[in-house]
């Protein structure tokens, strides 16, 4: 029985990831594609790795896979803000359906 | 006792916690292989993990922090579903921009979890963080209004409060 959920939760994690990269093609721009890698990609993971522990266990395996999903929850987002930021700073162009913009205007309003 | 030991102690713990984890613990040998180990990183790196003594007095927020993390799982599945029909509808229906919300939250922690729960959520992405006034930059990929206000109810209000009460 606990297989099969493990399994379920294995499934689901690679239909996310799917789903991930699938808008990391399609998505327009830097910053959108970064949306879909950050959360599709980090739950369909987390997902991935919550299966292995619930199949394995509380041996050794299952507890590297639960120490992964912390890390994954605390380093994923972190390093999707630093590219953001980066990009944004060095000027990375926002796509032509963006619709609003108030990072850039406080920037501009503290810069005169 | 000083806040040192106490950090030291605990460090102590939980690297000896890990250590039995990662290594499925068999024989005496690995035992005593990991009490050495936890007591050098605990006596090089121990006095960095506890800042203030509030910390262990208010253990019992940890109840706070479950329930917490109970909230973030949910909204973070509704995320996904959200994100994933966005990218499989076939005409692309997003509205993507950078949108600025308000935080009440004052210390560094707590503003870093808010920062990565909103990170993790439904098509928000914080770019940016104000140190003087504690304003984030949000891109969104779906923009519902350009008002600072009402953002900051929908964007960053569910997490708030409880956050608030688990860390200051």
């Amino acid at each position: 029985m606990i297989d099969k959920i493990g399994m379920f939760f294995i499934c689901t994690g690679i239909l996310f990831d799917f789903f991930g990269v699938l808008g990391l093609v399609r998505l327009p721009d830097v910053y959108n594609r970064l949306q879909a890698a950050t959360k599709c990609v980090t739950f369909g993971s987390a997902g991935i790795l919550f299966g292995v522990f619930l199949i394995q266990g509380f041996n050794s395996f299952g507890f590297k896979a639960i120490l992964g999903i912390a890390f994954l929850f605390l380093t994923s987002p972190v390093s999707a803000h630093a590219i953001a930021r980066s990009a944004h700073k060095s000027g990375v162009p926002m796509a032509d359906v963006t619709v609003v913009d108030q990072y850039k205007d406080d920037l501009e309003l503290k810069g005169d | 006792m000083t806040k040192k030991k106490k950090s030291r102690i605990l460090v102590f713990i939980l690297s000896l916690l890990c250590y039995l984890g990662l290594t499925s613990f068999t024989d005496i040998q690995e035992l005593i292989a990991g009490i050495i180990v936890s007591l050098i990183v605990s006596l090089i790196a121990g006095r960095f993990l506890l800042q203030n003594d509030k910390f262990v007095k208010h253990f019992l927020r940890i109840f706070k922090a479950i329930k917490y993390l109970f909230l973030f799982l949910w909204e973070m599945a509704k995320a996904n579903i959200h994100v994933a029909y966005l990218v499989l509808h076939p005409d692309l229906p997003i509205k993507p921009g950078i949108v600025k919300i308000k935080s009440n939250l004052k210390n560094d922690s707590s503003i870093t979890a808010l920062a990565n729960s909103i990170t993790l959520t439904p098509g928000t992405l914080t770019i940016d963080v104000n140190d003087e006034n504690h304003d984030l930059y949000i891109h969104c990929i779906d923009v519902k209004s350009e008002n600072v206000l009402i953002n900051t109810n929908t964007i960053g209000g569910k997490f708030e409060k409880l956050l608030a009460e688990v860390f200051e």
